[in-house]
């Protein structure tokens, strides 16, 4: 069940552009799946009038909280991202579907371009009855790669930047794991240029892929269908049939 | 007790509340967030005689304090909507009306004819006003003889509740209403989106795929109220005030504009729970100002 919550911001970590925002939750929170985003408003900032569209990062039942990795894009982001702890902020969740759960003897490849990082971390978690977790991580620099040590945690970790000042130097479409690694699911969220690239390598190699799609939403919950992708199916909403697809439901 | 009910021809609303079309899906969207029966009314997704795949993405556009859509009624046309979505939304503790769109007369008598069948769906939205659509829609609203046509031909089919929805992109929308009125219309809701525009400075290409989309949201509604008040005074039929709604008091000035009724239509996306507040708020303001009946506040601008 979707429920709109009132949150406090209770721990803050700032990177240059993005910050990690720890949410403790007035009422206790609903099941919330890796992939599904929350819907947050923005309060006095008169350039974002509708709520900004989040991944979830990380979800702790136990101490009520969220944890929400968010990029400074616009205004709105700016905003989130300029809050300090103890500020409350007004969140609708969850939202849309998350990533299909593997099986126990799937070799999955979780792959993250940018602040496109920011939902696999929990899905990983939800994955933990798997033996091992590959991360693909790729960012345009060094400081586009936040919180490595929650991925390590989870997983091993593989790094691309564009400018090779951590990992290897290219896009993660062109990381050697590629020749070596025994993949048969992908899991990609990132910018479209990285997520067409992987469904491309993907569909070459016969691998089962999804990926997180983050068209531009005003409702967040399948009502306004603004955020429409144009599938196999026809025109689906993003926030209500996604952010999820599989790549065979695509026309790309 | 304050008395909320209002009595429209062939509709009986239990509170002047209603939700804009297309900002509320077919209410199960939002059923996690109200209590549908809480509420006047609920006016579901703008619905054409075909299928529409609508216009491509991106249709969408935020403006300070609003935003611009292109959507384009999208939608899987009314005899899906009667065999897939009507059997699941019939029985809602609420009225459910149907907006209906069309490209030319034909489409809109023939998907009206097919919803006046419908038992439990009191009254349509017939909407001349979509900004959006390449044919039809607005073409048919913005002039007197354009809607006399559509609504005189849906009249003909339609023997319930006939609201017409009226686009504010017009030089003078009192007389476009009085059009509506004479061709037999039971009721008009204004405003539909105000047509706009969006511009990327960077790209310096259009933000919408189709260049030019409505604009909706709190910065219509300053528009829109005086719309409400032109009407109002024009008509002798009932008036729904739509534009920009989103508190209680908002709604309560288009009542005192002349309103019988009002819509809420892009608050419904910043606060899913908007709809049922504003109920509430309107009865908190009733109890505060004394006033039994809300009826005392239709038009009871001082």
């Amino acid at each position: 069940m979707k429920k709109i919550i009132d949150f406090q911001i209770i721990e803050k970590q700032s990177f240059p552009r993005a910050a990690l925002l720890r949410l403790k939750a007035s009422t206790p929170l609903p099941e919330c799946r890796g992939g599904q985003f929350v819907n947050v408003r923005v309060d006095g900032c008169d350039k974002a009038y509708l709520r900004r569209p989040i991944s979830i990062h990380d979800v702790d039942y136990q101490n009520n909280t969220i944890d929400l990795l968010i990029q400074e894009k616009h205004e709105g982001t700016q905003k989130l991202c300029a809050s300090p702890v103890g500020a409350a902020l007004n969140v609708v969740m969850p939202l849309g579907n998350g990533f299909t759960l593997p099986d126990k003897d799937d070799n999955v490849l979780l792959v993250g371009g940018g602040i496109g990082i920011a939902p696999l971390l929990y899905f990983a978690k939800q994955c933990n009855y798997l033996q091992n977790i590959n991360f693909l991580l790729g960012g345009r620099t060094q400081s586009d790669l936040m919180l490595l040590d929650h991925f390590r945690n989870e997983g091993e970790v593989f790094i691309t930047t564009n400018d090779g000042s951590m990992g290897e130097e290219g896009f993660v479409t062109e990381h050697s794991l590629w020749k070596t690694m025994k993949i048969n699911k992908i899991y990609a969220c990132g910018p479209m240029p990285m997520m067409k690239a992987v469904a491309k390598m993907a569909r070459e190699r016969h691998i089962w892929c999804e990926v997180s799609l983050e068209n531009q939403m005003a409702c967040g919950i399948g009502a306004c269908l603004c955020c429409v992708e144009n599938t196999k199916e026809g025109n689906l909403c993003v926030c209500k049939e996604g952010p999820v697809f599989n790549i065979e439901r695509l026309l790309w | 007790m304050v008395k909320t009910e209002i009595r429209l021809k062939g509709l009986t609303l239990k509170n002047p509340v209603m939700t804009a079309s297309g900002t509320f899906g077919y209410g199960e969207e939002y059923a996690d967030f109200v209590d549908l029966s809480e509420l006047g009314g609920i006016i579901v997704k703008g619905t054409t005689l075909h299928h529409r795949e609508g216009n491509p993405y991106p249709r969408m556009a935020e403006t300070p304090m609003g935003m611009l859509n292109c959507v384009g009624l999208q939608n899987k046309g009314v005899d899906y909507f009667i065999e897939t979505i009507y059997p699941r939304i019939r029985h809602f503790d609420t009225n459910v009306l149907v907006n209906v769109s069309g490209s030319n007369i034909d489409d809109y008598v023939t998907a009206a004819a097919k919803i006046d069948a419908l038992e439990d769906i009191p009254a349509i939205e017939l909407n001349v006003s979509c900004p959006n659509v390449k044919q039809g829609g607005m073409a048919f609203g913005v002039t007197c003889s354009g809607i006399e046509q559509v609504v005189k031909a849906v009249r003909e089919v339609y023997h319930k509740h006939l609201m017409v929805k009226l686009s504010p992109n017009v030089t003078n929308i009192a007389e476009i209403a009085l059009a509506a009125e004479a061709a037999g219309a039971d009721s008009v809701s204004l405003i539909n989106t105000l047509l706009g525009m969006a511009i990327d400075a960077e790209t310096r290409k259009p933000v919408l795929s189709m260049v030019t989309g409505g604009l909706s949201g709190a910065c219509v509604k300053p528009v829109a109220l005086r719309m409400v008040w032109q009407v109002a005074k024009a008509v002798k039929i009932p008036v729904i005030g739509l534009g920009g709604i989103s508190s209680a008091t908002d709604a309560i000035e288009f009542l005192l504009a002349g309103a019988s009724a009002i819509q809420i239509g892009t608050a419904n996306f910043i606060d899913p729970a908007i709809s049922a507040k504003v109920v509430k708020g309107i009865v908190e303001y009733c109890e505060r100002q004394g006033v039994d009946d809300i009826h005392e506040l239709i038009g009871g601008l001082r």
